[in-house]
């Protein structure tokens, strides 16, 4: 049986308020909100906050305001955003990202904040304390070596998160808020290359909301590869957002891959698409190159080159369901869920 | 501010449970699996993987099903929790656990009270499921036994009984 070790619990009201005790308590000080990514990590022994900071009464982070765009509390539940009618209608690849995440329990408990700032995972480091031990740990907790690549300088887990890719794609930004100040950054200035130091945001800061801004006449969407139709972490998350001209020409695209790095991978394929329209050929092109720059590593479901071999394909569906195709049948083969 | 732990030893809060208050007291780090089966001695609620990844812990809180195993039993105070002792009215068993009976919905039963609780919030809100909809409600509960099947013809099964239910009240 593994039981939660002990910690001191705060539960404060307020923003300010939570602001004040995580300066206080410092750096062994850790946010709570759903609890199902740092729970089960607590559990193992991966981390082992001092303090807990929860958010759950935290007034105002339950926010979805329309204004220019749509602004979404980093405090509303999986469940909550899918359930958004706004997010539903007008940022479809947020709400099909936001959709399988995880199982049914687990998105009726997890925040959107909490899956952006979600922790990086491996083979080698979501395990007990004592398989940990067994290989004498590695560099993410209590050991040195990165046992995916042995000579690897940094530690190589896996971004996990299916929000984050499909809200790069969509432009959002984040506000993050501690007892100094309140900062907005770009999303994908959230993330760092480093399955360590994977968020830019300070241990004093609070993910308190998500900006999305208005996209008249863009289109979304968001693919996962995963072993299970339910429960599982993203093998391959892509999230593609285009705009297009009332004849189909593409003026805007983005693409953002999902699992195939320490942090959500906005790649510059969507490029190629800008003044041509999504035919079989430039899709297939973008695949190709969107595809050479996906490195997944060993350290996760099914196989690594089989996992990287199908990331062309998974961008083709992304985009030829933007193009309009009927996919709803490959979706339900891939997914078994109908989005 | 609300409950605060930050000097060692047991908090003491008020829990509702199947619609009854109860006084606990338990160390700030149990979760609500640990406080339901050890401290209140309702061992209904299935202790399974622990970490999120079987759905045998579910219970409902304020209606919808979460995972007792990952819920801090001092973020509970002032919800509703429901558990499989709180379904059957005396010697009446409640429509789902008697479809699950009924139809091999249970084998081992170890999932059971996790899988029922989750068919009740479904029920509760979506009176007709399609069964499409009743296996995505129902994705996070595992079965290791009856090759989900049964499960899903025993919630179509007591959702046909409840819809009865309150024809024959009305």
């Amino acid at each position: 049986m593994m039981r939660l070790p002990w910690f001191k619990y705060h539960a404060p009201r307020s923003v300010a308020e939570a602001a004040h005790i995580l300066a206080a308590e410092g750096g062994d000080a850790m946010l709570i909100a759903g609890g199902t990514d740092l729970l089960p990590n607590m559990k193992r022994r991966q981390q082992t906050p001092a303090t807990l900071v929860s958010l759950r009464q935290v007034e105002g982070l339950k926010r979805i305001a329309n204004g220019k765009g749509l602004t979404l509390g980093a405090g509303l539940t999986l469940s909550e955003v899918v359930a958004a009618p706004q997010v539903r209608e007008k940022y479809r690849g947020l709400w099909q990202a936001a959709a399988q995440v995880a199982s049914p329990h687990l998105r009726n408990m997890g925040t959107l904040g909490g899956n952006l700032c979600l922790d990086t995972r491996c083979l080698y480091y979501n395990q007990n304390e004592d398989w940990r031990r067994a290989i004498d740990f590695c560099m993410k907790r209590d050991g040195q070596t990165c046992w995916v690549a042995t000579r690897s300088k940094r530690c190589l887990a896996v971004s996990s998160t299916d929000t984050a890719p499909a809200l790069i794609s969509l432009g959002a930004k984040v506000r993050l808020i501690s007892a100094e100040g309140e900062r907005d950054l770009a999303l994908n200035e959230l993330y760092c290359n480093d399955g360590i130091d994977y968020l830019a945001r300070r241990p004093d800061e609070i993910l308190t909301e998500v900006m999305l801004p208005d996209l008249a006449g863009w289109k979304s969407t968001y693919w996962k590869l995963r072993r299970r139709g339910s429960f599982d972490f993203p093998l391959l998350g892509v999230a593609a957002a285009v705009r297009t001209a009332p004849d189909g020409t593409v003026e805007e695209a983005r693409i953002v891959l999902g699992a195939v790095s320490s942090h959500p991978l906005l790649t510059e394929a969507g490029q190629l698409l800008v003044g041509g329209k999504l035919t079989d050929e430039a899709i297939a092109a973008v695949g190709k190159k969107a595809g050479a720059v996906a490195k997944p590593m060993d350290n996760a479901d099914l196989d690594l080159y089989w996992r990287k071999d199908v990331v062309p394909e998974f961008i083709a569906y992304a985009l030829r369901e933007l193009r309009g195709d009927d996919m709803s049948e490959t979706r339900m083969r891939v997914t078994r869920q109908l989005l | 501010m609300g409950i605060t732990a930050t000097v060692p030893g047991k908090v003491h809060i008020t829990l509702k449970v199947n619609g009854e208050e109860m006084e606990v007291s338990f160390a700030p780090y149990k979760t609500l699996l640990e406080v339901l089966r050890e401290d209140l001695g309702l061992t209904g609620t299935k202790h399974g993987c622990e970490l999120g990844e079987c759905g045998a812990c579910a219970v409902l809180v304020d209606g919808a099903p979460l995972l007792s195993c990952l819920t801090l039993a001092i973020e509970c105070e002032g919800r509703a929790i429901e558990t499989i002792e709180g379904l059957a009215n005396g010697p009446e068993l409640h429509p789902l656990q008697e479809a699950f009976a009924d139809l091999g919905g249970s084998q081992c039963g170890y999932c059971t009270p996790g899988a029922i609780m989750t068919a009740k919030a479904l029920l509760d809100n979506e009176p007709e499921p399609s069964s499409q909809r009743i296996k995505e409600a129902m994705a996070g509960n595992l079965c290791r036994c009856t090759g989900y099947q049964q499960i899903v013809e025993s919630v179509e099964k007591a959702a046909g009984c409840c819809r009865h239910a309150e024809r024959v009240k009305a």
